[in-house]
């Protein structure tokens, strides 16, 4: 075949863009290779291919689409943290004059793909899909504003990780770090396909982070039950609606600078080249617009957890609401007056930094309300020690840590020591870990009986938790300590032979977290297994005070036989107390959107959009980018995106409830 | 409305008994209202890196070189005509008049049409003069910033005529009278984009 | 148990004692300043974090649900009280800890020359800074002295006790220059300056980095950084003057090609203008320089005549200039003679003060606070004192 033929039909794409010469990647292709053969094969050996698809790929059911992004985010979480425990074991030997086992080649995309993948396609599609799965439980909807704008976010989300899977094995990833600074990242220095492959990754999955986004305000702002005023929301609520607003508000800042910085990759522009009047600092400036509100997408929500975990736990209202209610909402704001505590050292001014130095502080003000607010929900309650509560113990004592090394770094000169240093990686592993992942587990255990209808196994809950907890403090303080030695970010080798005994004890502590992650994977696989004993017939295992705990476990498809009237922002303890009882006649029909499969059909079409560009093959961006269009306007077209559940089938579900209680006794 | 489980009039009122009416689409406007607002937040960046790129021409051709304040006026013109346009549309859409509808979306199209048009000429002209958005930080962030506006009204067209074709299917139904509503909010956010562009980016560039 | 984990701390201090904390422990005055302001900010901030995490487990225990014991009391969700103290206590802390970031940040400015070699011996007269430019190339590290005509590459020397004077940028990428016992970090830009003042106050090898990620070589990317004596100085750059290689244009062009882990190189001499031009990217002759060209574009560029003043590259440093859409690679023509650029470069760089200090440029102001140095408040009566800073200049 002629040259100029192969390289239209195929752009850059070539067998050497395989990387057939890193044995690792073969062997980890091959892994995965046959562990999807295996995946596929069992799924069509059981015939459930048919059954995923109708029940769970086309469902706009919010609370499918909640599991699935928590899946999701589990699959990416053992692929980032693969890359985490390859940086432990690479950085523990590469001492006297050893490289190590990773070239610069690889170990650059490993840290680069880390960071993108345990932020982006970790922490984004847990925090989405707990909010997706609990907020309209909470309020008392049915779903969500747009169901097929939520499947649609959905699948978007998975087509930006499947386009950053691809690269492991087509091609290559980013060797810039997580925030691909220019001109580093520009074409003249990165002309692979590694920046292309991550620019088009977080645009894909960009679009569907913001219109969920969208969607979630929507829903709080319009779809609440009855009576339940801003003010009576439940405070996972009130979290979720701000993380939301965050995300409409500094997404599309990502969206725009990464299509400049594809500009001057692809045409050739000046954004942020050196030649020709470009500026790269505005990059920068840029990206931590978005960057930094992206900390607080992630960590709001669990601020949420933690608030309707102390309170059901300690069997006791939440200590000022109020107040944690405007925490909440002065985080929010400041979120976007911090950017530049970023680069403090980029020479701004000192007034300039002390500006940016000093509202960072400001920010733990009504952080540490907030943790003043949990430990007097706790002060005179009732704690019962259930997992999520020992999650949420633990996080308050690692968040204050990593809180308190936050501000020290927001000083100035402080920062002029730390920045960039090992010490910075301890501070924000610290919080993430501490305070979102801690999180995430703890609203994992407290709602997956409300997903299921049984609970998690306790016994290896609590292998999870301790070997987490532990294995953090060895991962991390080493990184503490080997920062205030001076030992910058993403070496590869090391020439100081005393600093090795820290790393090597850091690669201990991630193997902790490796038991951690294996026993949280052996929990959910031996609690399935024991459902039948872990089962919770009631829909309220945990004595819970928010609506999401009135009806039943797993809720059916309508959530809410009857629209909920809220009187308090407790509404279900209020309930309780009050004394209700649960309606057992005269349901009516109920009005509910039908599943659709143009949300998967167009994020495929994105996909290949994005892969197309990445390899420059135009002819294939062209047609899928049409296809995309034409499948968008075609769905217009369909009017009837809804049907009703009839009242005997609501009634049928119902009695099989009544039923089941009545068992309980 | 608002029924109780029990009959007396004293009891809490834990639950609605009637399903109550989730008019579809009642989300919509909220919905499509932070759709723009995150776009707006794009035009934001682009006019932000405008704003520090303007000034950097790498000794190359400024603002007072490049642009034709007449073309622009004439341009802008056109998109203004065409939110009228669309205004007029939207009244009779009110009345129920199918036709008039469709010919008022039709006189719309075609003004946008005609301001994509001297747009494009203008970018061709400037391209064929050596100006191209390669040439300078400038003309990168000029050519960015109205390339993207032109961009969006040339997606408003596309939609515009898709629901032109609906509306001759269907009728003026609800979901129709609904996406036209969000139509015309997006036409008339790029006419407010388009003044900004206009001001900040022409004007101002002249006076430079 | 609690015996048992007291136990395990043990370890844990050898450990530390074994190790070289030299961000705690620096060996120059601004590192070390900048160290007590860490210090301090942490024990401010334990004010608040050691009760929490002490009531934490207090409350954790007191109320667990076996102990019948504690009360209990279901509905108590608010007291004003309370709320008044959670929101107060961190409100003061971060006062405390914003005045002092603002203080902080103003005297230990990198761009401010420094008021004192250690505590107690203010900059004198006497005190005549050593002048370094500083270039972080693809990787390595180029070090300039004006002063004497000398340059080095990963190797940079300074006599103790006396100020340094950085200027610092970049040929390519960003990168960040940072010797942690000299003083706090500075990006190094491509086409950009940052400064840094500092002073080492012991003689020792040191080691500098950069700690900026800037590609495949950032690993290697270290040199050693030597305090020496007077005369140790001295000889050292006799030394170097004795060295064969000479940096000009060409060699620097063949310098800059990228290479990793690049042994000590030392230049005898230096061309005056390089420094300059390595700063305003026009090391290639017949390259506009940034100066050039900002000073163009400030009288409102070069119009449509200048539109096809490009020139296609010759000699290219990176993979790839250009894109796929894109013209070739090519770069804005000068249209000065290299004298020219060389002056105009010169120009825009003049503001290196020649001798020490200038002026009093300690910017702390305050109705309480004397200007160092000075005896009596009416000697300061002539400047304003409105606002408790200034920023020098």
């Amino acid at each position: 075949m002629p040259d100029t033929l192969t390289k239209f039909i195929f752009g850059r794409l070539s067998w050497d863009s395989l990387p057939l010469h890193e044995p690792i990647v073969v062997a980890t292709f091959i892994a995965v290779a046959l562990g999807g053969i295996a995946l596929l094969g069992a799924i069509t050996y059981f015939k459930l291919w048919t059954y995923l698809w109708r029940e769970w790929f086309t469902s706009v059911d919010h609370k499918k689409i909640g599991i699935m992004y928590m899946v999701l985010g589990l699959v990416m979480l053992l692929r980032g943290f693969s890359d985490a425990i390859m940086m432990r074991l690479q950085q523990a030997i590469a001492f006297n004059g050893s490289e190590g086992y990773l070239n610069s080649h690889h170990y650059d995309q490993i840290f680069t793909a880390h960071g993108v993948i345990m932020i982006f396609f970790v922490a984004m599609p847990f925090v989405t899909g707990l909010m997706n799965f609990v907020v309209p439980l909470q309020i008392g909807a049915r779903d969500v504003s747009f169901p097929f704008l939520n499947n649609f976010s959905f699948w978007m989300t998975v087509g930006g990780a499947v386009l950053v899977m691809a690269s492991l094995f087509v091609g290559e990833f980013a060797r810039t770090g997580w925030l691909a600074y220019p001109p580093l990242s520009g074409i003249g220095y990165s002309p692979d396909v590694g920046v292309d492959y991550y620019i088009w990754a977080l645009q894909v999955a960009g679009v569907g982070t913001t219109l969920s986004g969208i969607n979630l305000i929507c829903t709080i702002i319009k779809m609440r039950a009855p009576g339940m005023t801003m003010m009576r929301m439940p405070v996972f609520t009130w979290t979720s609606l701000c993380t939301n607003v965050l995300i409409v508000a500094s997404f599309p800042v990502l969206t725009a600078v990464l299509a400049m910085l594809s500009l001057d990759r692809y045409v050739g522009t000046n954004f942020f080249t050196n030649d020709f009047g470009g500026n790269p600092m505005m990059y920068v400036n840029l990206i931590w617009i978005w960057g930094h509100p992206e900390v607080y997408i992630l960590i709001l929500p669990l601020f949420g957890v933690f608030s309707e975990v102390t309170s059901t736990f300690s069997g006791k209202r939440l200590f000022g609401y109020t107040s944690m209610v405007y925490a909440t909402v002065v985080i929010t704001i400041l979120s976007y007056l911090v950017w530049l505590h970023h680069f403090f050292t980029m020479g701004s001014g000192a007034s300039v930094n002390s500006f940016f130095g000093i509202t960072t502080m400001i920010i733990s003000i009504p952080t540490g309300a907030k943790i003043f607010n949990w430990l007097f929900t706790m002060y005179r309650g009732r704690i019962r020690f259930e997992l999520p509560m020992m999650w949420t113990v633990a996080f308050m004592l690692t968040f204050t840590v990593g809180g308190m090394t936050g501000v020290l770094l927001a000083v100035p000169p402080a920062d002029f020591v730390l920045h960039n240093s090992l010490f910075l990686i301890a501070h924000f592993h610290n919080v993430i870990i501490g305070g979102v992942l801690f999180g995430l587990f703890a609203g994992i255990a407290y709602w997956w009986p409300k997903a299921f209808g049984f609970k998690l196994d306790p016994f290896w809950g609590k292998v999870s938790f301790w070997c987490w907890v532990v294995g953090f403090w060895f991962a991390f303080m080493p990184l503490y300590i080997l920062g205030l030695m001076g030992v910058t970010r993403r070496m590869r080798v090391f020439d100081d032979p005393s600093l090795q005994i820290w790393f090597v004890i850091a690669a201990f502590g991630a193997v902790l977290i490796a038991a951690g992650i294996a026993a949280f994977l052996v929990q959910i696989f031996v609690s399935i297994r024991r459902r039948e004993a872990l089962t919770d017939p009631t829909g309220d295992p945990w004595d819970g005070r928010t609506l999401e705990w009135s009806t039943s476990s797993p809720p059916p498809a309508y959530n809410f036989a009857f629209t909920p009237v809220v009187r308090d922002n407790d509404a279900w303890w209020d309930m309780k107390k009050a004394g209700y009882v649960r309606p057992l006649s005269g349901f009516k029909p109920i009005h509910m959107p039908s599943n659709t499969g143009t949300g998967i059909i167009l994020a495929g079409f994105s996909v290949t959009l994005g892969f197309a560009m990445i390899w420059y093959i135009w002819w294939l961006a062209a047609l899928s980018f049409v296809c995309l269009i034409a499948t968008a306007i075609g769905h217009t077209f369909n009017y009837v995106r809804d049907f009703h559940i009839p009242a005997g089938e609501v009634t049928r579900t119902e009695e099989a409830r009544t039923s089941l209680l009545a068992a309980q006794g | 409305m608002a029924s109780t489980a029990t009959a007396a009039g004293t009891e809490p009122v834990f639950h609605l008994e009637e399903e109550h009416a989730h008019a579809e689409g009642s989300s919509t406007m909220l919905g499509f209202w932070l759709y723009l607002m995150s776009d707006c937040l794009i035009f934001a960046m682009l006019f932000a890196a405008y704003g520090v790129l303007g000034g950097n021409y790498a000794a190359g051709p400024a603002p007072k070189d490049l642009f034709d304040l007449n073309l622009v006026a004439v341009n802008t013109a056109m998109l203004l005509f065409s939110s009228i346009t669309y205004g007029f549309a939207m009244l009779t859409m009110d009345k129920g008049r199918v036709a008039a509808t469709q010919a008022w979306l039709a006189v719309t199209g075609l003004f946008g049409l005609a301001f994509l048009s001297i747009e494009l000429y203008e970018f061709a002209h400037m391209i064929h003069e050596g100006a191209t958005p390669q040439r300078s930080a400038f003309l990168s962030s000029f050519f960015t910033l109205v390339g993207t506006h032109g961009l969006h009204v040339t997606f408003g067209i596309i939609w515009l005529v898709t629901l032109m074709v609906q509306v001759a299917r269907f009728g003026l139904i609800e979901a129709n009278r609904r996406r036209l509503m969000c139509l015309s909010m997006f036409w008339h956010f790029l006419d407010v984009i388009w003044i900004g562009v206009f001001t900040f980016v022409y004007l101002m560039g002249m006076l430079r | 148990m609690k015996r048992f984990g007291a136990l395990l701390l043990f370890p844990l201090a050898g450990l530390l004692s074994g190790c070289d904390l030299v961000v705690l422990a620096p060996a120059g005055d601004v590192a070390a300043q900048q160290r007590d302001l860490l210090v301090v900010s942490t024990l401010l901030m334990l004010i608040i974090i050691v009760p929490v995490m002490a009531l934490t487990v207090f409350f954790a225990w007191r109320y667990r649900q076996s102990n019948a014991a504690a009360t209990y009391a279901p509905d108590w969700d608010h007291s004003t009280k309370l709320e008044l103290v959670i929101w107060a206590a961190p409100l003061l802390i971060i006062i405390c800890l914003g005045a002092l970031t603002w203080l902080g940040t103003h005297l230990l400015d990198p761009y401010r020359r420094i008021d004192r070699i250690e505590p107690g011996q203010p900059v004198t007269q006497n005190h005549k800074p050593l002048r370094v430019e500083v270039v972080a190339l693809d990787w390595k590290w180029l070090f300039i002295y004006p002063d004497y005509g000398i340059a080095s590459v990963n190797e940079l020397a300074a006599p103790v006790n006396q100020p340094i004077d950085f200027r610092i940028t970049s040929s390519a990428v960003m990168n960040s220059f940072y010797i942690p016992a000299l003083a706090g970090q500075i990006y190094a830009m491509p086409g950009m300056e940052t400064k840094l003042h500092a002073v080492i106050n012991q003689a020792g090898t040191y080691s500098g980095f950069s700690a900026n990620y800037s590609g495949a070589g950032f690993s290697g990317m270290r040199f050693a950084f030597h305090g020496m004596s007077d005369d140790a100085f001295g000889q050292w750059v006799a030394q170097t003057r004795t060295a064969s290689a000479k940096l000009d244009r060409d060699s620097y062009l063949d310098l800059e090609k990228p290479s990793e882990n690049e042994p000590v190189r030392h230049y005898a001499s230096v061309d005056p203008d390089l420094y300059g031009a390595i700063l305003n990217l026009c090391v290639e002759r017949g390259k506009m320089c940034m100066s050039e060209m900002m000073s163009i574009d400030a009288k409102g560029g070069l119009g449509l005549a200048g539109v096809r003043n490009t020139l296609p590259l010759q000699y290219d440093k990176v993979a790839r200039r250009g894109a796929i859409f894109g013209n070739d690679p090519s770069y804005v023509a000068s249209i000065c003679t290299a004298e020219e650029a060389a002056a105009v470069s010169r120009a825009s760089r003049e503001d290196w003060p020649t001798y020490w200090p200038a002026k009093n440029l300690s910017p702390l102001r305050g109705a309480g606070l004397l200007r160092p140095g000075t005896e009596s408040r009416s000697a300061e009566a002539d400047t304003p004192s409105f606002g408790l800073l200034r920023r020098e200049l």
